[in-house]
């Protein structure tokens, strides 16, 4: 039970960028800097929380800076009309290196943390309850964003317009949908999730400052978006998936230590198998057969992703 | 009390699109718009709708000047627009595609959705299954979707673009109808369409367009001779396929067997010689499609045997089929033929054959440039693919076409062309079967069918169901074919 609940935490950054990312790609916009973001997001985070004592500010300096290069994402994309990818790329060496330059005096500083907060009643439930109920606010706001985003894309009309945005922005457009503004509103919103992967790390999961804190979480993230076929349900398997593969793949390392370097990588081979299945005909036809799960079988990337809407 | 346009304005660099077009149409009035490839009909229309906007003009409704930033302004203002590409969302439900962008509560009531979905189908004779992905519609049905969303919205202008490219006779015949109750109930309808028949059947009045300006006003009944005159000034249409003498057999394919997808062609045994015209018709999905892709070794088929002359191509790849002579026009010019984002003198290069490693781009463009004299095609050398207007785009592939086919196969060959580029297209066409090139085609237009070919094959749900002789058989008989009825009653 620990174990699982260890794996629940651990996953937190992780669903926090995803979200973010996918959010940001539903409406159109690849956001490439994840994992410069993170970075950037994780040392600003503390070291605003730091100055300040407030775990609070450090989440929302977190949350600006990731905002704020998400926008400079958008703004290249829609208004220059930049290649994304290009930019995005820029971008992640730009925040890395930021974050290593102004970090550098908060390398080993103790900092303030997230304190746990037991959920009262839920968490004494047998079980569910400890693997759940047992964390921190850190943790609880990551399960509430994936439900809520799947709550908002797949239930909601704003939801079902931003669906629309990223797959066919001129037929978005047609009915009389403002795309870009739209484009900046999401892309900017899942710019800050992002920023609080990062304040995750800093301020819950490491708490503290180092180089290489965040342990190329945002291009797992970049990839988990795909395998989980841009649905915050799926998403949010991949990355539990994810760190339980890692976790036993670290029981293993115990008994078989010369295995380290194999092991180790061994959740991206499984998670690689797993897309290979995902994508044949036969899974998706699963969608077609139960129609109450296509979403969460056969979704596929939004085709209007990484274009850029030009009107005529 | 009408929709009036004064003195619209729009030009895309040094193209003037519209150029000064003033048009009013009154309520009730079905008002056809006619004009060759390029005319500026579709950019007019969009500009109506708020997809774009105006250089300069005024557009009035009711009395009123409307502010058109954006097609939300035109939707408010009670203007729907059929794009001539329905624009669904082709992953979504079909519920989905209907409540997208409509106005309502923060939560989607998708039940309260799916009896609005329903009131509105049932109100124009169509019938959806909210839970189908818009993908597994046809043409026709997102078509029907997106009328019966915007007549939901509350349109009370409805503007179609070219609706009846790709959809079958009978989805034609059910939208007439309904834009005929449309009219009645005191509704405006624009319809921009090629086909003279068509505005002559449906509308009460036509304004015909020629490089951005409106030529002129016709009231009903029109005359073909006049609109034609109009639209081209003076054009001779040719009289069609002189006879030529065949030759000896080109392709041969015995008892063929082979599925695509949904459709499967079996048994199928058939022979094309050199210098004949084979036309194929059918509803869309009869099996003409994938007949023509084995016959251009996209396909492999499962049973039977595809020769080229003498040679056996069965089972080989689609190079050995290129290099025994076959060339395959697909009906999706940009999805399949042309590369977006490269220019005319790009693709001639790239279909040039030239094995060297070096580019030689001056070459190539004064060979562009030659070509696109040559071919009349209304661009320059440095045009990117998607920015030619549909009849340009099919000049270009028809330039890029190798000299030495032995067998041509089109889908489509004029889907979407006006007459006059139609009528270019098969000019040269027919010179090609002259040198004794087979030529295999499909069409959904029952006139070019019967004007071009020798033989007709018809298919219907997969099979051949006769090959008809072109000279003797009416248009009469090939749609009872084509509906799957061999005889005439
Ligand atoms: N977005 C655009 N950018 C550049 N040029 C354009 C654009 N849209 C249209 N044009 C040009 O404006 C002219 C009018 O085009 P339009 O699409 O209105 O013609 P059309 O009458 O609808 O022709 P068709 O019958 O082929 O659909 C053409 O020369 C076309 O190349
Ligand atoms: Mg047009």
């Amino acid at each position: 039970m620990e174990v699982i609940a260890g794996i629940v935490a651990a996953a937190t950054p992780l669903v926090y960028a995803t979200i973010g990312e996918t959010i940001s790609e539903k409406a159109g916009v690849i956001n490439l800097s994840l994992d410069g973001s993170i970075l950037l997001s994780a040392m600003t985070g503390f070291a605003a929380a730091f100055v300040t004592d407030s775990v609070i500010i450090g989440y929302l300096a977190a949350m600006a800076v990731s905002a704020v290069i998400a926008l400079i994402v958008a703004v290249t994309s829609i208004e220059l009309r930049l290649n994304q990818i290009a930019v995005g790329f820029v971008l992640f060496l730009f925040a890395r290196q930021l974050a290593l330059f102004l970090g550098n005096s908060y390398v080993g500083v103790n900092g303030p943390k997230v304190p746990s907060w037991d959920i009262p009643l839920l968490s004494e439930i047998p079980f569910v309850g400890t693997v759940f109920f047992q964390h921190n606010i850190s943790v609880y706001g990551s399960f509430v964003v994936i439900f809520f985003a799947y709550w908002f894309i797949y239930r909601t009309r704003p939801g079902l317009v931003l669906q629309g945005v990223g797959e066919r922005p001129e037929a978005a457009f047609a009915r009389g949908v403002p795309v870009n503004r739209l484009r900046y509103l999401y892309t900017v919103v899942g710019g800050a999730m992002v920023g609080m992967a990062g304040a995750a790390v800093s301020l819950d999961q490491i708490a503290g400052w180092r180089e290489g804190l965040t342990t190329n979480v945002g291009w797992i993230a970049l990839a988990f978006v795909i395998f989980g076929g841009w649905h915050p349900y799926r998403v949010a398997l991949a990355c539990y998936l994810y760190r339980a593969l890692l976790f036993v793949a670290g029981e293993f390392q115990v008994q078989f230590p010369d295995l380290v370097q194999v092991l180790t990588q061994l959740p991206f081979l499984l998670m690689i198998l797993m897309i290979t299945v995902i994508n044949t005909e036969w899974f998706r036809r699963l969608g077609d057969r139960y129609p109450r799960w296509r979403n969460f079988l056969a979704s596929a990337a939004p085709s209007g992703s990484g274009q850029v809407f030009v009107r005529e | 009390m009408a929709l009036e346009l004064r003195s619209i304005h729009k030009h895309f660099g040094a193209v003037r699109a519209n150029d000064g077009v003033t048009l009013e149409v009154q309520e009730g009035e079905l008002h056809g718009v006619l004009g060759e490839n390029g005319a500026g009909k579709s950019t007019l229309m969009k500009v109506i709708s708020g997809f774009i906007e105006a250089d300069s003009g005024e557009v009035h409704l009711h009395g009123e000047r409307l502010a058109l930033q954006s097609p939300d302004d035109a939707i408010k203002a009670g203007i729907g627009m059929l794009h001539q590409d329905p624009l669904v969302f082709l992953p979504l439900t079909v519920l989905d595609n209907f409540l997208l962008g409509s106005p309502g509560s923060f939560r989607l009531n998708r039940r309260a959705g799916e009896q609005a979905l329903r009131e509105a189908a049932d109100r124009y004779g169509f019938s959806f299954d909210p839970g189908a992905l818009a993908q597994t519609l046809t043409v026709g049905e997102r078509q029907q979707l997106e009328i019966a969303r915007l007549l939901w919205l509350g349109a009370r202008v409805l503007i179609l673009d070219e609706p009846t490219t790709g959809i079958s006779a009978a989805q034609r015949e059910k939208l007439f109808e309904i834009l005929n109750r449309l009219a009645e109930d005191g509704m405006i309808v624009l319809f921009v369409s090629h086909k003279l028949e068509e505005i002559e059947q449906l509308c009460h009045r036509a304004t015909v367009m020629q490089r951005g300006k409106v030529v002129g006003h016709v009231d009903a009944p029109f005359s073909s001779d006049q609109l034609v005159e109009m639209m081209f000034g003076d054009v001779v249409v040719s009289e069609g396929r002189p006879d030529a003498a065949l030759g000896s057999t080109v392709l041969e394919l015995d008892a063929v067997t082979v599925s695509e997808r949904l459709t499967t062609v079996e048994e199928l045994s058939l022979h094309v010689a050199a210098g004949e015209v084979l036309g194929l018709a059918g509803l869309e999905g009869s099996g003409q499609r994938t007949f023509l892709q084995a016959c251009a070794g996209l396909l492999k088929p499962k049973a039977g045997t595809i020769r080229l002359g003498d040679v056996d191509l069965t089972g080989r790849r689609y190079r050995n089929f290129l290099d025994a002579g076959v060339h395959y026009l697909p009906a999706g010019r940009l999805e399949e033929g042309l590369v977006a984002g490269m220019s005319i003198a790009e693709h001639f290069e790239l279909t040039s054959g030239n094995a060297s490693f070096f580019v030689d781009w001056n070459g190539a463009e004064a060979a562009a440039t030659r070509d696109i004299e040559h071919h009349f095609i209304k661009g320059t050398k440095e045009s990117v693919a998607e920015s030619l207007s549909g009849g340009n785009q099919q000049r270009l592939l028809l330039a890029m076409m190798p000299d030495d086919v032995r067998l041509l196969l089109m889908e489509h060959p004029t889907r979407g062309l006006d007459i006059e580029s139609a009528d270019w297209v098969w000019t040269q066409l027919l010179a090609r079967r002259e040198s004794g090139t087979a030529i295999v085609f499909a069409s959904a237009d029952l006139d070019e069918l019967l004007r071009y070919s020798d033989r007709i094959a018809v298919f219907f749900s997969g099979n051949v169901l006769r090959i008809v002789d072109a000279g003797t058989t009416t248009p009469d008989e090939l749609g009872f074919l084509i509906g799957g009825k061999e005889s005439v009653p």
